[in-house]
């Protein structure tokens, strides 16, 4: 029911969006660095201000989006302010989730076309403090330290299959309260 | 060979452009005409370039023919630069041509069709001499009303379909039909985006092509089945929503041209169809559309493919105005370094000619 | 199934049709009607509004299948009412003012207990007028309708 989509988007949806699209790209650009995101934006329960902001900014009607059932609370804000449906991860472009998924089962785009892989906005407790990952590949100098609370306990296998996929892969955006890291596919994550 | 800066015309741009805006104005003495009063008077070319601009917005198609001081396409490409400037935030429903609000419905293969041949306000039966009179101003009598409203209409080809005469609608497709706007053109395009790029297509193209066919360039025997025209109603199903709501009404131009067809080994004699659907007015160019998608279709239906019209890539890559008009105009921009070169380059031939020609003389 | 699609319920169809009276209704109109009903209730926008695009799609030969034959401008709004009810508008064209009203509208329409006087007072002028508008033009092309003769009867008509 649409009563249920009772929080508004973006107070000032060009520039609000601009100001998210500008934290994405220079958290891509420079992958492991904290950025700002969706602070001054209610977001719907259980998403936090970033993973909502992220979610307005890049996703619209053209895009297809997957959402994993813990999300469900927000689903319809999803809906409304975003203007698009929802589908299964096998064939979404943007994956929202508050449990990592299985990152070999989202699509990871062709060799051909590897611009066609998935986005996986994944929401976790905390970014800047937790469990330390080391970081490197293009985008750092040296390598670096990346604390995050919430990602599973094999992650970093995980995205070495990813990473290993290169040219294609998924992106990880990480959202954490109203911070938001990148995790492109071409970089290198280990335990540190 | 270096690039030669080019710079240091600001001011002479500035100018220019500030000469531009004077000479659109025109004399001053003369009043300045609304961007309404084209919309309501100048409704033709309204018309085409919503459909050229490919983009549905009466007031703004008539700002841009006042702002292109009434070239029409540089009208057209003001409007497909401002509709990028747009979220697109959904698709319509397929818009139900048969259930228009009929202006205009007339077929050229059935005298004695259900519902009639409705005129509707058509310069058909006009002499095309010049109305002096309009030269002066005048108030119009209002149309006369016949006493019951056109009811709905199917279309003509419904009526001949229970014979097998005619070819049916190919059936709905599963998927999403393909959009020029958002994937480039690739070859061989299927029928979806061919009339995508049709219905945006220059209309003096698509005549000339749809005429050429008419004249044994790839003829495939047209009889205009029908062509109405009308108000549609556009219906979207907003996710929020998730059932069809009506947003409002657009004018379309909708042309069905039957035409002949031998048959095939496999498919018996019978008449194929062309399909045309234009916003607002636009006869000319829903017929021309139609004729030209019919014979898009020569190798799908077994023809021999070679006339232009037939030529799926000529068709869609020179049907585009706005494109035509920039790689045409473009030629303008500064090629002094190309000529540069090609300049030496013939100096260079002229000279390895006249120095064995001077060696003969000697 | 979208999560948040409203349920079928028995007054979809009429929301339907107010919703499509409002599509055509100018702002001006719009305010002039509102101008008529008790007090309205205190509101915040939702979403918007906001202008953009629909593609439009037509069908191969009529019926087919779907292309895209090109885009408009819509402009949407979606309020929440002070008093919980969310309206929402899509309407052609650009008109910020009139897709907010048409909102509101919505919304208002929603509440049993307003329901009545806002129909009366705006839906129902509106869709008479709109009617009006498509019965003359209806009657227009009527009365372009050829009436074809065979000779024979030409020839008995004095």
């Amino acid at each position: 029911m649409s009563a249920t989509i009772d929080l508004p988007g973006f107070a000032d949806p060009a520039r609000d969006a601009q100001r998210a699209f500008r934290a994405v790209l220079a958290a891509m650009a420079e992958p492991g660095s904290l950025r700002m995101a969706g602070d001054d934006l209610i977001a719907p329960a259980p998403l936090a201000p970033a993973t909502a902001a992220v979610l307005l900014t890049l996703v619209d009607g053209d895009m297809s989006l997957a959402m994993d059932a813990a999300t469900y609370p927000a689903h319809p804000w999803v809906i409304f302010h975003c203007g698009t449906t929802l589908t299964e991860p096998a064939k979404a472009r943007f994956i929202v989730a508050l449990d990592c998924p299985d990152l070999s089962t989202l699509p990871s785009g062709s060799d051909e076309a590897p611009e066609e892989s998935s986005t996986l906005i994944l929401q976790v407790r905390a970014l800047g403090s937790g469990t330390p990952y080391c970081l490197s590949g293009p985008g750092l100098r040296s390598p670096m330290i990346l604390r995050a609370d919430g990602l599973p306990a094999d992650f970093a296998a995980h995205w070495a299959a990813n990473h290993a996929l290169f040219p294609r892969g998924i992106d990880i955006i990480l959202c954490a309260g109203a911070t938001l890291v990148a995790l492109p596919r071409s970089m290198t994550v280990e335990n540190a | 060979m270096a690039y030669v800066a080019v710079k240091g015309g600001e001011r002479a741009i500035d100018n220019a452009h500030a000469w531009l805006a004077e000479t659109r104005r025109g004399n001053p003495d003369v009043p300045e005409i609304g961007v309404a009063q084209i919309a309501e008077q100048i409704g033709r070319a309204v018309d085409r370039v919503m459909g050229e601009g490919s983009l549905f917005d009466r007031e703004l198609a008539a700002l841009a023919i006042k702002q292109s001081q009434g070239d029409l396409i540089e009208a057209a490409f003001l409007l497909r630069a401002y509709r990028t400037t747009l979220p697109r935030f959904i698709h319509s429903e397929p818009v139900d041509t048969a259930g228009m609000a009929i202006r205009r419905r007339i077929s050229a293969t059935f005298k004695d069709l259900p519902g009639g041949q409705i005129l509707g306000p058509t310069y058909d039966y006009t002499h095309r001499l010049l109305d002096f009179a309009l030269a002066s101003e005048a108030t119009v009598a209002a149309a006369p009303e016949a006493s019951h409203p056109v009811g709905e209409m199917a279309h003509v080809h419904s009526l001949l379909r229970h014979e097998g005469l005619l070819e049916n609608d190919e059936p709905a497709a599963a998927g999403e039909p393909g959009d020029l706007t958002r994937q480039p053109l690739s070859f061989p395009a299927p029928r979806d985006v061919r009339l995508q790029a049709l219905a945006r297509g220059d209309e003096g193209f698509l005549l000339a092509l749809g005429y050429s066919t008419q004249r044994g360039w790839g003829g495939t025997h047209p009889f205009a089945g029908e062509i109405r025209m009308g108000e549609a109603v556009v219906e979207i199903i907003p996710p929020e929503l998730g059932f069809p709501i009506d947003i409002g009404d657009i004018t379309l131009t909708e042309c069905q041209m039957i035409n002949q067809f031998k048959g095939s080994k496999t498919v018996p004699a019978q008449f194929t169809r062309g399909y045309g659907l234009v916003f607002g007015h636009s006869e000319r160019k829903a017929m021309a559309m139609a004729l030209v998608d019919r014979a898009m279709r020569a190798e799908e239906l077994g023809e021999d493919v070679t006339a232009p019209a037939q030529n799926i890539e000529f068709v869609l890559y020179h049907s585009d105005n706005v494109e035509g008009t920039g790689f045409t105009e473009h030629l303008k921009l500064p090629h002094y370094v190309d000529f540069q070169s090609e300049l030496e380059t013939v100096r260079r031939m002229r000279r390895d000619m006249a120095a064995p020609m001077a060696e003969v003389a000697q | 199934m979208d999560a948040a699609a409203d349920p079928p319920s028995p007054g979809l169809t009429e929301r339907q049709r107010w919703m499509a009276v409002l599509a055509r209704a100018n702002a001006a109109e719009l305010a002039a009607l509102l101008e008529t009903v008790p007090p309205l209730p205190a509101y915040r926008r939702l979403r918007g509004p906001e202008s953009g695009l629909v593609m439009l799609r037509g069908r191969t030969g009529g019926a087919g299948a779907a292309f895209n034959l090109g885009e408009m401008t819509v402009t949407r709004c979606t309020v929440r009412t002070d008093d919980g009810l969310t309206g929402h508008a899509y309407v052609a064209g650009r008109d910020a003012r009139q897709a907010e009203l048409a909102a509101l509208v919505d919304a208002l329409l929603q509440d049993a207990t307003r329901h009545s006087a806002v129909q009366q007072a705006v839906i129902n002028p509106l869709a008479e007028a709109q009617q009006r508008r498509r019965e003359r033009d209806g009657r227009k092309a009527a009365a372009t309708r050829v009436d074809f003769f065979a000779l024979a009867t030409m020839r008995a008509t004095p």
